[in-house]
This record gives structure tokens, sequence and C-alpha cells, in this order.
């Protein structure tokens, strides 16, 4: 007996080194070696200033901007999560019916990601339906040509990853970073 | 489009059923009995050499005692002494934190009730979490706390499973193996490879690991943001191989830096499914007939596509109020909803507790299932080891239930099946049982407990039900309106969690011990055959009926009642 619990405490200590340094930091110093972008965030810069990670999602809320997902926390990274509302709770037919009237959208089976809020909070995508849908709206305020708007949603149209996992999606702060970089170099 | 979105999980299913049973069988060859089962480890061209190298210092720098063999008193001695530090070692990391290094954040001490509750939760491969580990955890509990147990639980539940199959393979011996060396060759040779692959593979696609502060930035409307950072895939990618499902991020496996894509979420179904599917196998080799094994596992297949298959239903139904069906409610846009229904579902019935949606929001039918999955006792697939020691009780209860109807006397692999064995194994399955219902009718008792729901009808029951039952079951996933951050909930989800843990495993080592001693009766025309459909259709029929019996009435007040008002256009 007395001799297992010397055991036991010696190898919760060895696992402790191993597992709980050793291993962590040698991944750790692997990811920085071969993949320095994915391991600290996949930060985007613009003009050497961070402006956000591409894999998180952020709160547009301007008319000239492509809008994301509602999020339960108002795409705060330090509050990941979801709203866990039952579909059954008036708190989603609510939100339903405000961002239907926000987004000027008839209720229907194509797409509802814009009227629902999303697992993390952050969810950097919408679908591509959910971006054509908005477009009328980029346009008018823009004072651009739809056509032209279409085909930026377009060039931004993520296919199924190797043509079979997960779904089509487009990721809008890339989306609105390249509408206000076009619109930038027409200005100029 | 459906049938296009399940040609993935088709995939996955597919890319399993090859692995598995070659990985069934190096599991096997770990832990069998020949010197060098492992063929030329020992030579340094061989892709794990350096790992025989670790398992050979650990010994060395440990002084275990490699030809010890110890009887079922010994080895249970050792889970549980081994399990004990492990609590200890990381309650005091976490109430000491603010002190210790690797700490970029300034994050405080964990107070003493959820200290509690987290310790017990690693340490039980539950990870219920009532923290959000960005705002909660330092780098360095995350690493040196909780990654290490999530390490230590699922070894835990392997070398138990494996204890109790030597038992069942033995001729008219006492010994069980030595704990000390099983659970150093579960980590070193099983989990720590596999969780190296992973975590790379993940990093590849976006999952954090780095060691800098959180870094703030402008977003392009000109709003601060604090963007999280640590030493993430290290720490998913054992929570998904040791199906411990304890999140490095509060949303888990939905949050963009632990699940960035499709293709990771992929890695995280097939990790998580991987090493609970191998075992079966490796218990076919061990006593002699792979069929054996076979059986088993398309028992639990048979359990789990039924359950996959009743949620795409529920999932696609047009809600009667909100007009739509496929409803994006706590989903994430990448996964769409055939992933998420199939992770919830897998991630349930394999007892992992990780995430990519949130469950709760899911409909109420499919909540029934998740729940059904885990009440069931985690036996479809179940916990790493966990689910296989799980289900072995079942089939020893079957083979009683059968013996009686016949009326002769039941035997397992030529193992006569006598009373101390049937009252272990009915201990086992009452347990956690009991404790789910009780403390759930504890909870709704106490105001301070049944205020802490976050919505209104048949679903704030359901959230507290889900809250046990996840607990009990050590899954982890939770209805997650639930506050369980509250001195109540940390003190009752922590003692469920303790004996759901090892109110099993103490049952299932005596029956390791006591079927071990007893000598093997040769096969004969008159033996009750547990290789056929024939025995896995009863053998899901009672499993089955036990969990019916024991929970419609719970069910029916929860999710059941919730899909008739919903049917009825009611919602709350």
């Amino acid at each position: 007996m007395k001799a297992n619990i010397i055991v036991s405490l010696k190898v919760l200590l060895a696992f402790t080194v191993l597992l709980g340094i050793i291993y962590p930091l040698a991944i750790t110093g692997f990811a920085q070696l071969f993949f320095p972008y994915e391991a600290n965030g996949s930060i985007i810069k613009i003009n050497n200033k961070p402006t956000g990670s591409e894999l998180l999602g952020q709160n547009f809320q301007s008319d000239s901007l492509f809008w994301g997902r509602p999020s339960f926390s108002n795409y705060n990274p330090l509050k990941s999560g979801a709203s866990n509302f039952s579909v059954n709770s008036n708190s989603i037919a609510i939100l339903q019916k405000k961002q239907a009237d926000r987004l000027k959208m008839k209720i229907n089976n194509k797409s509802n990601d814009l009227l629902y809020y999303s697992a993390s909070g952050l969810d950097p995508h919408i679908s591509y339906h959910s971006a054509m849908i908005q477009a009328d709206r980029i346009a008018k305020v823009r004072n651009m040509d739809i056509k032209e708007v279409y085909k930026i949603i377009n060039k931004h149209n993520e296919k199924k990853q190797f043509l079979f996992l997960g779904e089509e999606r487009i990721n809008v702060l890339l989306l609105n970073l390249d509408l206000i970089k076009i619109e930038n170099e027409k200005s100029k | 489009m459906l049938y296009n979105n399940l040609f993935q999980i088709v995939v996955l299913i597919t890319l399993l059923v090859i692995v598995c049973p070659i990985l069934g069988y190096y599991i096997f060859s770990i832990f069998s009995k020949e010197e060098n089962s492992i063929k030329n480890i020992n030579k340094y061209w061989h892709p794990l050499f350096i790992f025989s190298k670790i398992e050979l210092l650990i010994y060395k720098i440990c002084k275990v005692d490699k030809l010890q063999n110890m009887d079922w008193k010994k080895y249970l001695f050792s889970v549980l002494i081994f399990n004990f530090f492990g609590f200890v070692l990381l309650f005091i990391l976490q109430m000491i934190q603010k002190w210790l290094p690797l700490n970029p954040q300034n994050l405080g001490n964990v107070p003493i009730d959820l200290a509690f509750n987290t310790a017990v939760s690693f340490v039980t491969n539950t990870n219920w979490q009532n923290y959000a580990g960005e705002t909660t955890m330092s780098y360095l509990v995350q690493m040196v706390g909780l990654t290490v147990q999530n390490f230590l639980s699922a070894g835990t539940g392997i070398v138990v499973v494996i204890a109790l199959i030597r038992g069942i393979a033995n001729k008219e011996s006492n010994l069980l193996g030595n704990f000390w060396v099983d659970i150093t060759r579960s980590v070193v040779y099983i989990l720590i490879p596999l969780s190296i692959v992973i975590s790379i593979l993940l990093i590849s696609q976006g999952v954090v690991q780095t060691l800098q502060p959180y870094q703030n930035i402008e977003t392009i409307e000109g709003v601060n943001q604090t963007i999280p950072l640590g030493p993430a895939a290290s720490q998913v990618a054992i929570k998904m191989v040791g199906t411990n499902g304890g999140g490095y991020f509060n949303a888990n496996s939905s949050h963009p830096f632990e699940n960035p894509t499709p293709f990771s979420n992929f890695i995280e179904m097939f990790s998580l499914l991987l090493i609970p599917m191998a075992l079966p196998f490796t218990f076919g080799r061990f006593v002699g007939s792979k069929k054996q094994g076979r059986t088993l596992f398309f028992t639990m297949f048979g359990l789990l596509l039924i359950g996959f298959i009743i949620m795409l239903f529920s999932e696609n139904y047009l809600h009667p109020i909100l007009q739509q069906s496929g409803i994006m409610e706590g989903k994430e846009t990448r996964f769409g909803i055939v992933n998420s229904v199939f992770f919830a579902n897998i991630t349930t019935a394999v007892s992992c507790g990780a995430v990519n949606c949130a469950h709760s929001s899911l409909t109420p039918i499919s909540g029934l299932i998740l729940m059904l999955n885990m009440m069931l006792g985690e036996i479809v697939f179940g916990g790493v080891g966990a689910g296989l020691y799980g289900m072995l009780i079942f089939v020893l209860l079957t083979v009683f239930i059968s013996g009686l109807m016949v009326g002769r006397t039941p035997e397992y692999l030529g193992k006569k099946i006598e009373s101390k064995e049937i009252k272990m194994a009915i201990l086992a399955v009452i347990i956690p049982n009991m404790v789910i219902l009780i403390f759930t009718a504890l909870a709704l008792c106490v105001p301070s407990a049944y205020s802490q729901v976050s919505s209104g009808g048949p679903h704030s029951f359901s959230e507290i039900l889900y809250a046990f039952t996840s607990s009990a079951a050590n899954n982890g996933s939770a209805f997650a309106g639930l506050n369980g951050n509250t001195p109540f909930f940390n003190i009752f989800l922590g003692l469920s969690m303790i004996i759901g843990r090892f109110g099993v495993i103490i049952p299932v080592l005596i029956i390791a011990g006591s079927l071990s001693n007893k000598k093997i009766i040769p096969k004969s025309l008159g033996t009750f055959r547990t290789d056929t459909p024939l025995f896995a259709f009863i053998l899901i029929a009672v499993i089955l009926i036990i969990g019916a019996l024991t929970y419609f009435p719970a069910l029916s007040l929860g999710p059941i009642l919730e899909h008739l008002l919903m049917k009825s256009g009611i919602i709350f």
C-alpha cells in the first residue's frame, strides 16, 4: 500500500512534466515554426495594424457593410457562447421577426443563418444566400452597380472544403475588407 | 442537398471502419502479455522508438516494479489513489494560479467550489465546465492542470476496461496486470502519438497554439476586440482523442479557434470516435474471437445510427411557429445542419461532451436522443474504455436474463455468471441512474438551484435533467442555459460525477476479479451463443428496456412535453 502511494505520487509528477510541460511546449514550438500565422490567431493586418482575426466575426452595424449573424455576446471574443434558447421560446420568435424586418427578407426555407444566433457568438461566416439578399442595400448605400456587388460576393464564396466537407460560406470580414479596398481604389 | 451533405458522414464512417480494427489490434498488442508484443519497438528505426524510451525512463525515475502483477484489490487501490492525487494537484493549481507563472492576463484564483467542481470534472473524464476558459484559467492551469488530467482520465478508462477484459480472458488466476505499467503504456503508446498528429493537423487549420498574451485589435468600425489566445491545439487534440470534451474556450468546439474549418471538424469527429470504436476489436482479440468483438461493435453502431436518423428527421421538421426547418439557432455556418447533428449525436453517445452546436437549441426530440444516449449509460461506444466496460455490464445482464428464460446457468465466454457478478452489474447500472433522478428532484426542490435556469416551460426542467445526466454519465456537454456556477451546482454536480465514475469502476473491477478466478468451461452444443445477430438484438432490447423504464417519466416531463407543445403551436 505505502509503496503504491509513493509510486503514485512519482508517476503523477512524471506525467505532469511530460504531458503538462514538454508536450504542449513541443507542440507550441512546432506550431510557431511551421504555422506562425495560424497558431497566433490568424490576425489580419492592414497597413501593419491588426484589424481582426480572419476566423472571428465582428459586429458590423453600418449600412454600408455586410452584416454577419446575430451574436448573443455582440461578438465579444471574451464571451464566446450561444444563447442556449430553446427553439420554442418567445425570445427566438422575437429575434427571427426582428432580423427579418431589419434585413427586409421573407421568411422561407432558403437559408436562415442571418435570423438566428450562432453557436460561438463569433461565427465569421454567412451563407451565400444571406450575402446576396444584402447586395441591394450595399449597392444603394455605396452607390455601386449591383453587378459589381454580386461579383465581389461571388469572388468570396468559399466552396465546400475538398468539395465535400461542410457548407458553402462567405467570410464577412474578408468580404467587407475587399469592399472597402475597391472603394478606396476608386476614389484614388 | 441533404444526400450531398450526408456523403461526408459516410466517408467518415468508412474511414473509421477501416482504421479501427487495426487500431484495436495495436491496442491489444500493447496490453497483451507476450513480451515484445509491439515488434521491434526498441529498434531505433521504429516510428515509436522514442516512445519506448520514454516508457522505460518513467519506470526508472518512478521506480516502478514492472514485474509486479496485481489482483483486483491492489489494482483498484492504485486506480483510486492515482485519481485522488490527480484531483488534489488540479484543485490546488487552480486555487493558486494568481501567484504562478504563465498567466499573462493576470487571472485571479479560482473560487473553492468552482475549483472542486472543475478538478472532479477533469479527473472523472467528464469535463463539465462551470467556467469560461478564456476568462478563468491561466495558460499554466490549462497546460499543467487540465491537459494532464485529460490524458490521465482517458488512460484510467482504458486500463480499467483492459483489466476487466483480462479478467474475462484469464484462466483461474487472480492477477489483472500492473496498473502503473498499463497507465504508462496507454498514455505513451496510444494517447500521446495520436494527440501529436491531431494537434498538428488542427493547427494547420487555424487552431491557436501560442504562449503570447491576448491581442487587442481595432475592428473596421473602430470597436476594440480582445482576442483570446493560448496553447489550445495541444489540449483540443487530447480532449477529442480521450473523449474528455472540455473546451479550451467557453464555446468549445463551436469556437472558430477550436474548430475553424469543416476539415478540422472532420478531424475532431474522427478522433472522438477513434478509440471507442477500436476497443471492441481489442476485446475480440483478447478473448480469442474476433466475432465477439464485432458483435459488440455492431450493437453499438446500430444504436448510434438509430439516434442519428431520428435527430436528422427532427431537425428537418418544419417548425410550426417559426415556419422554417433546419433552424440555424446555436449552429455555425461552416458546419451546417448535418455536421452539427452528427457531432451532437456522437459527442453524447461517446461520452465526449465537446460540442460544435448549442444542444439546448436543437429541436426537443433531438434533445431527447442526446439525453437518452447518456442515460443508457454511455455505452453507445461510450467514453474511452468506460463505454466498453459499461457495455460488458449490459452483456452480463443480457446473458443472465436469457439464461433465466431458458432455464440454464448463464455463462459468458466460458465463465459462469453467478450471483456476485450480477449483484455488481446491477449496482453499476443503478448507481448512476439513481444519482441522476434523485439529484434532479433535489435541484427542483431547492429554490436557489431552480432559479438558475434561463428558459421557461418544460425546457427549464430539461436543463436541470440534462445537467445531472451529463455529469453522472461523465459526458460533460450541457443545455448551457443553466447557470451551474453556484455553490449548489458546483457541489452536487461534482458529487454526481464522482459517484457516476467510481460507482461504476469499483463494481467493474470487482467483477473482473471474480471472473478472473473462474475456470473456463469448454463450449458445448447447449452454450448460449453471444456472437450472433440474435444476441445483439436481445442486448439492444435489454438496454432500451432498462433505459426506457428508468427515464420515461422524467423525459416525458421535459423534451416529450416540449415536443407536444411545439406541435400544437405553444411557445413559452
